[in-house]
């Protein structure tokens, strides 16, 4: 990197680009009040409802934000064998067009194969365990732990802690704080 | 008016069931439901409206014109419920009864339930003692209203990592 203006410059002209992506419900209500994270970027919401397409434009507008795209695919769980199958397949095509700098989610199913899937395409990822999972963390959230640069629980006494012991736990997620 | 909601996952039998037997010892306050899909034996409530799906936008219209939520433990509907500042019950689903997966509706529950406005019916026999005391003594307004985003600290971890890997 030359100076600091240039690398200013290169920043203007290439926005980074943002997946956001999880199932519909509680887990998709948690991701949005994350939302202004990603606000200057270029964001692509992917998640299993189509009718949150008009909020998620109405705030864009609102906020004075570049129009996110969106992507519904269809609703998977761990019963329906095939259909995740098909959602995998979904986010594998989506994730090769859009060719996000940073995947982030809240889970649960679409979110981990997005973690996975994306870690090969050279994403950064980054998986925020739903607030429900106020005991343990979920099983994809344990099983995303290999394929999130930033592994994070909502709930304190489920990190791995950072200060005041003397080592971290690696095993743990981190915790950084919650949506409530 | 109450407002009965399950989530859009899957039907919650003995809620729809134990709030229907509610409404029918107390016809004079109307209640309506989104109970997910029932299939040939869900249970169908007689004593209160119901639907098994809502647009986002007629939910959000059921919620606000709600005085009290009935709901599972689900985080969807408890954020929304502190968001509109909006008195809410909720009945955790249960692993053993195949309601949901596990238990963790309960940690939940155990864990949200202490916040004011927020009531926790652990089962359906708790769930009228509950209504009848919420009705008798209705909340005042004391919740606390929260914002449309997360913990500024989060918001701004994550939006360092983000914008961190520019550099490389």
């Amino acid at each position: 990197m030359s100076n600091n203006k240039e690398a200013g410059n290169r920043n203007r002209l290439k926005p980074l680009r943002i997946l956001a992506i999880s199932s519909a419900g509680g887990h998709w209500v948690q991701l949005q009040r994350l939302r202004s994270a990603w606000d200057g970027c270029h964001v692509a919401y992917v998640t299993s409802k189509a009718e949150y397409e008009p909020d998620v434009m109405e705030d864009a507008r609102r906020r004075e934000q570049r129009p996110p795209r969106f992507y519904k695919i269809i609703e998977a769980n761990r019963w329906k064998k095939a259909d995740l199958i098909r959602q995998c397949a979904q986010i594998l095509a989506i994730l090769i067009r859009e060719r996000p700098h940073v995947i982030v989610t809240t889970g649960a199913a679409p979110g981990f194969f997005a973690l996975l899937l994306g870690k090969i395409l050279r994403s950064r990822t980054i998986w925020i365990d739903s607030i429900a999972n106020a005991e343990e963390m979920s099983l994809s959230g344990q099983k995303a732990k290999s394929f999130a640069d930033l592994w994070l629980t909502q709930w304190e006494h489920l990190s791995g802690g950072s200060g005041g012991g003397a080592s971290p736990d690696r095993d743990k997620p981190d915790y950084k704080g919650a949506v409530l | 008016m109450i407002f009965l909601t399950v989530g859009h996952e899957r039907s919650f039998d003995r809620l729809a069931h134990a709030l229907d037997d509610w409404c029918r010892a107390n016809p004079a306050i109307p209640a309506f439901g989104q109970l997910a899909a029932l299939g040939p034996d869900g249970y169908r409530p007689t004593a209160y409206d119901w639907q098994e799906f809502l647009s986002p936008a007629e939910f959000t219209r059921h919620f606000e014109q709600a005085s009290l939520v009935v709901a599972h433990a689900g985080m969807g509907t408890i954020i929304t419920a502190l968001s509109l500042s909006k008195p809410l019950v909720i009945v955790p689903r249960r692993g053993h009864l195949r309601e949901t997966r596990n238990d963790h509706q309960m940690a939940t529950a155990r864990h949200f339930g202490r916040k004011p406005g927020l009531f926790v019916a652990e089962d359906d026999q708790a769930l009228t003692a509950t209504l009848d005391g919420i009705i008798a003594r209705p909340p005042g307004g004391n919740m606390q209203k929260i914002g449309d985003f997360a913990d500024p600290a989060l918001i701004e971890s994550l939006r360092h990592f983000i914008h961190a890997g520019r550099g490389r």
